[in-house]
């Protein structure tokens, strides 16, 4: 049980080693909802490759009880969005994510969904967010599996800290200060004081 | 290899050829507009050519030419493997009167090849049995590969979500997406509160 108290705030109150544990009622269903993620795939492009590596057994996301797909948005509550999203789709997309019954989450697989990309066209919506609200970004062209996993860990830890707020997977290095490749040197941009 | 095509249409449609040059063994025609059809038909019935497959069909625009689009057609023989290039010259440099036979009659790929054409370019092709937007969607206004269209001009279909900011991009804040780890919000203090500069138009619950 010492994944309930990684990352997130206290939630067992004592008393453990009693053989009794003492906790509060949001965070027992925060706790359970993390852990049973129905996940509704919309897969639209070539990440969808990804996604499918991401749920066979190499990388094998259901051992974070994110196991089950479910093609219907009423039986859903994690809307996985993978690929690019265009015009013509995006009232698709929409009714997709109204039909799912709160509480409901949405994933933003890789830089056409979080972003657009370079597909800053007529065509294409540049970003999921302009349509419905996205909880956690997942940067990459395709992101590595590690990355999606790591979104899948974000979005479980802000679930059980009731954290609605939009956050980005950054990546496991950071590019500025990793030297390891010797391809290019990158310079951090210092933030504003 | 098919120069010899080249010169049977020329002997064939004498006025209706206008140009004709060959370039790293392609063969290319420019066809008057008029004659357009005849020619398609004549390459594929004829035992010389016997282009049995219309392997791509789309226009190019030229916005300070007159004709602005050149529509641009490339046939290919499954039988004598040989390829040839028609071309032809229409509209003008308003993008009106763009008008071509369609050639969906003698080549079934002709139909979505010439679909695709008139969404992206607005050339109108005469004959079509079902000319109407095969990629964008019935309500766009425009033909988006027109080097007039702006580049930055898009239709949404749905109305983008009334929150400010919203055509930021993530990440967000100087500190995400790049540092080591994956994020959490430790340093933002307490949940509960909502930190509207960090985050503006959300709301933590």
């Amino acid at each position: 049980m010492g994944e309930l108290t990684h990352g997130s705030d206290q939630v067992i109150g004592g008393g453990a080693s009693e053989g009794i544990i003492t906790t509060r009622a949001a965070d027992l269903l925060a706790w359970a909802q993390k852990y049973s993620l129905f996940m509704y795939p919309f897969v639209t492009a070539c990440c969808g490759m990804e996604f499918m590596a991401m749920s066979s057994p190499r990388y094998d996301f259901s051992r974070f009880g994110a196991e089950a797909p479910r093609f219907s948005p009423r039986q859903a509550d994690l809307l996985w969005v993978v690929g690019t999203i265009v015009q013509r789709q995006a009232p698709i997309l929409k009714r997709i994510y109204e039909q799912m019954a709160e509480p409901k989450w949405v994933l933003a697989f890789g830089t056409c969904a979080s972003c657009g990309g370079f597909y800053d066209n007529y065509a294409c919506v540049a970003g999921i967010d302009k349509i419905i609200p996205c909880d956690v970004y997942v940067p990459g062209c395709p992101p590595r599996p590690e990355a999606v996993l790591d979104g899948l860990m974000l979005l479980m830890d802000k679930i059980q800290r009731g954290d609605k707020r939009p956050a980005v997977v950054k990546p496991r290095t950071d590019p500025a200060t990793d030297n390891t490749h010797g391809l290019v040197q990158v310079r951090r941009r210092e933030p504003a004081a | 290899m098919a120069r010899a095509l080249l010169e049977l249409l020329k002997k064939t449609f004498a006025g209706a050829v206008l140009e004709s040059w060959s370039q790293h063994g392609d063969e290319t025609a420019v066809i008057e507009p008029s004659r357009w059809h005849d020619v398609a038909a004549f390459l594929k019935t004829s035992s010389e050519s016997d282009m049995s497959m219309l392997t791509d069909l789309t226009a190019v625009d030229f916005p300070d030419r007159n004709p602005r689009f050149e529509v641009v057609a490339h046939f290919y023989s499954l039988s004598k493997g040989h390829r040839v290039r028609l071309k032809a010259r229409i509209g003008d440099p308003e993008g009106e009167h763009a008008h071509i036979p369609s050639l969906s009659d003698l080549w079934g790929s002709a139909n979505w090849l010439e679909r695709e054409c008139w969404d992206m370019f607005g050339v109108v092709f005469v004959g079509h049995p079902d000319l109407r937007r095969i990629l964008l969607y019935p309500e766009f206004v425009g033909h988006p590969l027109r080097k007039d269209y702006p580049a930055d001009r898009i239709q949404p279909l749905v109305e983008y979500r009334d929150v400010p900011a919203i055509d930021k991009v993530a990440p967000f804040h100087h500190d995400e997406g790049m540092a080591f780890g994956r994020q959490t919000f430790d340093h933002v203090g307490s949940v509960d509160g909502d930190d509207p500069e960090l985050f503006p138009g959300q709301k933590a619950n």
